[in-house]
């Protein structure tokens, strides 16, 4: 058994005619923050609901902590935070989570103490006696986090944990997954929103129409490829075709050169080539791609395709 | 093993859910008409009434049973809307997930909230059926006969229809899962009566369609046993009362009916573990 937080195979799931995670093969390294991104509907949740064992899959493997996905002792070590979720509203905050640790069969020692050092963490100390029923949006959303790190889980699942949270919830919730990451804990994190990507992401694998189109560093994926934005005086159209042995030329004008290069490293040598030619340069202004430049050309790159 | 803290949560959120404290509040309503009429029935009756024990008895029974047979439906009311929500609503929610992703396993959320609602049963039973012969007793100093049996009869009553909602609950939404629950017991209901007027008139297909509907929910078919057995023997062999059953359901009945709900539980159960929630 190798030593990976998950590990899928080949996973697939069909509702009836519509298949909502096709051919899934993902690898998450233990101690790893990782994105799972994708717009709505491509099958994020899905796969999610298939590792923690609440949707089996059509066909395909996959282990959780070196556990099937699904069993049930594996889940101990697990805290998940669901996408849609309402608990039950009639349990007030301490009580909900007091409920939660004991389906988690945190012993009754230990039990006391996690509630109230999670309440605090979430910052509903304050609320501890008050019901559920009248909690807001982005009050549940903290009690939904505190509830999935209630058993000091080795992976947590969060399922678009920031929808619903106002600025401060949701830089809470990056702090919490910093200091999951800081802990050696596993997060995987689904989202279809960037920046929460962008920000706490290690690693991320972008899932389009059930299939992952692209996995790997957040950092390499974002400098393996550059856009430079050049202006000058004397750039022409005639430059066009032995540019392109410096990238994919996006746009040629007179005054104004937009390039995409493979790496940053050739633009000296763009710079050095174009004066040359004798093209007078007043700026040169090079872009890393953003994470939505990547997440746009992946996801509509293969809807061309 | 996580059942008996599944049962004990269902028994919280019955309770926290204002679910006890409103059944009791309709329950000693019921039973405060049903004490009043019952007394004032008594003081009109009881000058004309002659000291002929038989005759005496025959006219307490019948005010008793009226109770009981109110409080029989009300048991069969209670057992399905308690629990008709409670997995298809909690699917419907999500909250569900939060419970299922829990270091346990489905069988034992199932197991755990069918004995959490199998006490509320139970209780429900003991009150109603108690008030109302409590009551009987009371006003009439009648007490029905087999007591305790029938009453143990009403709670299984209660408790197939307890299995039987929690198995649609796993498949069907709250709306159709309680027209499935309500429906079936019209079924049993009419089926019940078909057979009882069928044998009094011999009409063979009017028995079959009894047995047949007993045998698709044999709850009716405990129902007229229970009552059958706490009326004096002597008033249901002379058919003196409206409750007296010409075909007594059979203690085969009873174990059909057994097997009946433990088969409605095991299904619920196994369809609750492949579903996809």
């Amino acid at each position: 058994m190798d030593d990976l937080a998950i590990r899928t195979e080949r996973l697939r799931k069909e509702y009836g005619a519509t298949v909502a995670v096709d051919d899934l093969n993902l690898a998450v390294e233990r101690g790893e923050v990782f994105g799972f991104l994708g717009p709505n509907g491509a099958g994020k949740t899905t796969a999610l609901k298939m590792l923690l064992g609440l949707t089996r899959p059509t066909a395909g493997t996959a282990w959780v902590l070196g556990a099937p996905a699904g069993d049930w002792r594996m889940r101990a070590r697990v805290g998940f935070l669901p996408e849609h979720f309402r608990f039950q509203e009639w349990l007030k905050a301490a009580e909900f989570l007091e409920v939660h640790a004991r389906l988690y069969r945190i012993p009754v020692e230990t039990r006391r103490r996690r509630v109230g050092e999670l309440l605090e963490m979430v910052g509903l100390s304050r609320h501890a006696d008050k019901p559920l029923r009248d909690f807001s949006k982005g009050m549940l959303q903290r009690i939904g986090l505190a509830q999935a790190l209630l058993n000091d889980p080795e992976l947590v699942f969060l399922d678009e944990p920031t929808s619903g949270l106002d600025p401060l919830g949701r830089r809470l919730v990056r702090d919490i997954i910093r200091s999951l990451r800081a802990r050696g804990v596993t997060v995987f994190l689904n989202s279809h929103l960037l920046s929460e990507i962008e920000i706490t992401c290690d690693r991320v694998a972008f899932i389009r129409r059930g299939r992952v189109v692209q996995t790997g560093q957040l950092e390499e994926l974002l400098i393996a490829e550059t856009e430079v934005e050049l202006r000058g005086v004397g750039l022409s159209p005639a430059l066009a075709r032995d540019l392109s042995f410096f990238g994919q030329c996006l746009h040629l004008d007179t005054d104004r050169l937009t390039l995409r290069m493979a790496t940053e490293e050739k633009v000296p040598d763009l710079v050095a080539w174009l004066v040359a030619q004798g093209v007078r340069i007043y700026s040169v202004s090079p872009r890393r791609l953003s994470l939505e430049d990547l997440f746009l050309r992946l996801m509509e790159g293969e809807e061309a395709g | 093993m996580m059942t008996p803290f599944i049962a004990w949560l269902t028994l919280q959120e019955a309770r926290r859910r204002k679910l006890l404290w409103v059944g009791f509040v309709l329950g000693i309503a019921f039973l405060a008409f049903y004490g009043v009429g019952f007394y004032a029935i008594y003081r009109e009756m009881n000058p004309h009434l002659s000291s002929n024990s038989l005759q005496r008895r025959e006219a307490f029974n019948f005010l008793v049973m009226t109770g009981l047979y109110a409080a029989n439906f009300l048991v069969v009311m209670v057992s399905v809307l308690i629990s008709v929500d409670t997995i298809s609503g909690e699917i419907a929610s999500h909250s569900i997930q939060s419970i299922v992703t829990k270091p346990l396993r489905r069988w034992e959320v199932v197991l755990g909230k069918f004995l959490g609602f199998a006490a509320l049963i139970v209780g429900c039973v003991m009150f109603l059926v108690g008030g109302v012969v409590a009551i009987g007793w009371l006003i009439s100093r009648y007490i029905p006969a087999n007591l305790i049996q029938g009453m143990a009869l009403m709670v299984l009553e209660g408790w197939i229809f307890l299995a039987v909602t929690l198995l649609g609950g796993t498949r069907l939404s709250t709306l159709a899962n309680g027209v499935l629950a309500f429906g079936l017991f019209g079924l049993a209901f009419i089926g019940g009566w078909a057979e009882e007027i069928g044998s009094i008139m011999r009409n063979e297909t009017a028995v079959n369609v009894g047995i047949v509907s007993s045998l698709i929910l044999p709850t009716e078919a405990l129902w007229k046993r229970a009552a059958y057995l706490m009326q004096p023997s002597v008033l249901s062999s002379l058919s003196l009362t409206p409750f007296a059953s010409f075909s007594m359901p059979s203690p085969a009945m009873v174990v059909y009916a057994l097997l009946y709900g433990l088969a409605a539980l095991i299904a619920a159960i196994y369809l609750f573990e492949r579903r996809d929630l």
